[in-house]
């Protein structure tokens, strides 16, 4: 506790780090996986091959990630823009499904009423199904933010600044306090996340919550 | 006018089959009148409907409103030109009754405050609660959601009108307020409506014209409500129209003006002296501005006349509705005597099956 309390600026400054590390990635893995996901609703050929390309994405180790990509786009080793990308790659893998199953959820007869009422293809989206698939989305984003604090942490070993800092120097250092310190400051970050997330959806959605 | 001119669709089922769902239909739905396809499940009534709307397009054959190709339309306009309403209304959860109203105006671009203000219009006039407007779908009952959904069809005031079955989720209760809503409102606004059923009594009951279909999308008959019952073109649409269909076509026979037999009444509350001073075995009971509540039999009334001593089961026949009406009331009355109101609801007298059978048999004669 003494030790925690001491590093006060340390952890924070690593949390936020952490938090960007973590958060950027889910917002442009998002935008990412809304156009892939609706996608893969339009089309029936494209559905089972879209979903499992992005869902394989998933079981790329994150070290092997943090350290190929570099390679590929010739960043530095160092070059936090690595993780980002290794990151958004994950989350992507996560929400094309969820946002693809989102969007098929929506009641038949809502989409036909909509057609049938002259809304074009992308309104038809940005007004119906995509308000209506929020709930889903918002259920994978969860998900995707909780591992994404999680795996953020492993690019420690390539020495990218964040919570996971704690965790490999507590490890070389055998200083048990400095591992659970990481511990509980990635526990509270996915849990930031986690509220952060369902305030938003809360806040979308206020039809949800009416009593018939 | 909406016209059908050779319309036919098919469906590739693979292997260079092919099934046809609408078979070279052509047809007129006259303006400003209602106009039912009605058939089995099947029959293709639903394809033809959204072809209206090139949700379904042709296979070939032309759908023209008005004299314009449908095919020739920007497809976003010619679907905000006419009102769309479904089986399960189809409203979005996520708005609320009144924004589900304004949809189609505000797709026109018309200004929010404008929309808003017509929507509330229209939501009382098709019976709703003003304060029900903020509310959402989820909130509502099925009969509630469908006048919505009805609403949601009107605010941009168009032309035409589909209906695809849209009063068949709800109870047969609910159904029938709906449907004399929806007469009520179409005698006021007049729309070109194309109405899709495969309940055969609400076709004939809503149609100016239906149209019977058959499996595999061919038209069986097209005429009157009347002419369907008295004159089923085959089999198929006989049977389709089904039984008693000489005592339904009566409906459409206006009550002609009859002597009406007097009867002494009661009100509610009436003293068993009151109820045998009349000498009848069976009283007419009267509300308070003279509408008839029920008859009474004398003889079970020992201290007053109350609510559970009337007899509900008959019916009563209005000076202006129908022979159908006028036979019924007098079929189901503990009495013998239908029972007949005039227009403003107050009884005026009765009438005996004996005297109405006359009217329908020399009707009979003058049309054969």
């Amino acid at each position: 506790m003494t030790w925690a309390l001491d590093h006060l600026d340390e952890i924070l400054t690593r949390a936020v780090q952490h938090a960007w590390l973590a958060g950027l990635p889910l917002v442009l893995g998002l935008l990412i996986a809304l156009p892939l996901g609706w996608l893969a609703n339009r089309k029936a050929w494209i559905h089972g091959t879209l979903l499992t390309t992005t869902g394989l994405l998933y079981t790329i180790p994150s070290l092997a990630l943090f350290i190929l990509l570099p390679s590929i786009l010739g960043t530095k080793i160092l070059d936090p823009v690595n993780v980002i990308i290794a990151m958004t790659v994950y989350t992507v893998a996560l929400l094309t499904r969820t946002v693809a199953d989102g969007l098929s959820a929506v009641d038949p007869a809502t989409r036909q009423a909509a057609v049938a009422m002259g809304f074009g293809p992308v309104a038809r989206v940005r007004s119906v199904d995509l308000p209506l698939a929020i709930p889903v989305v918002a259920a994978g984003l969860r998900v995707a933010a909780v591992s994404n604090v999680s795996i953020v942490s492993v690019a420690s070993l390539i020495g990218i600044s964040q919570l996971g800092y704690f965790l490999t120097d507590g490890y070389a250092r055998t200083f048990p306090t400095e591992v659970w310190v990481g511990i509980v400051a990635c526990v509270l970050l996915a849990l930031v996340f986690d509220l952060v997330i369902l305030g938003i959806a809360w806040l979308l959605t206020p039809w949800t919550r009416v009593r018939a | 006018m909406i016209r059908f001119d050779g319309v036919t669709k098919q469906y590739d089922t693979g292997s260079g089959t092919t099934s046809v769902a609408v078979d070279h239909l052509s047809l007129e739905a006259p303006t400003g009148k209602i106009t039912v396809l009605v058939g089995p499940s099947g029959c293709g009534k639903t394809t033809t409907l959204r072809m209206v709307n090139r949700m379904i397009s042709p296979s070939s054959g032309t759908i023209s409103i008005d004299g314009r190709d449908t095919a020739s339309m920007d497809v976003a306009e010619l679907r905000r030109g006419m009102g769309y309403v479904i089986q399960h209304a189809g409203l979005f959860p996520h708005r609320t009754v009144l924004d589900n109203v304004t949809t189609v105006p505000r797709l026109l671009g018309v200004d929010k405050r404008s929309a808003r203000a017509r929507a509330m219009e229209l939501i009382e006039r098709v019976g709703l609660d003003p304060d029900l407007a903020r509310r959402y779908p989820a909130q509502l009952s099925g009969g509630q959601q469908q006048r919505v959904g009805v609403a949601r069809a009107l605010a941009a005031d168009p032309p035409v009108m589909l209906m695809d079955e849209p009063f068949s989720a709800v109870d047969p209760v609910v159904r029938e307020q709906l449907q004399n809503e929806f007469l009520r409102l179409q005698s006021e606004l007049s729309k070109t409506i194309l109405f899709v059923t495969h309940d055969i009594d609400e076709a004939v009951k809503l149609g100016d014209q239906v149209a019977v279909l058959r499996i595999g999308g061919v038209l069986a008959q097209l005429a009157t409500p009347a002419t369907l019952l008295s004159d089923p073109v085959d089999d198929f649409v006989a049977g389709f129209v089904g039984r008693d269909r000489g005592y339904r076509a009566l409906s459409f026979a206006a009550a002609p003006e009859l002597r009406l037999e007097p009867e002494p009444t009661v009100p509610l509350g009436a003293s068993a002296e009151q109820v045998r001073a009349t000498g009848a075995t069976w009283v007419i009971c009267v509300g308070e501005s003279g509408e008839p509540l029920g008859w009474v039999r004398a003889a079970a009334v020992t201290e007053s006349v109350t609510r559970d001593l009337l007899h509900r089961g008959g019916t009563v026949a209005s000076t202006d509705g129908s022979l159908r009406a006028l036979l019924d009331a007098a079929l189901s009355s503990p009495s013998g005597r239908g029972v007949v109101a005039d227009t403003e609801g107050r009884f005026v007298g009765t009438i005996r099956a004996s005297e109405v059978v006359p009217v329908i048999e020399a009707r009979q004669a003058a049309s054969t």
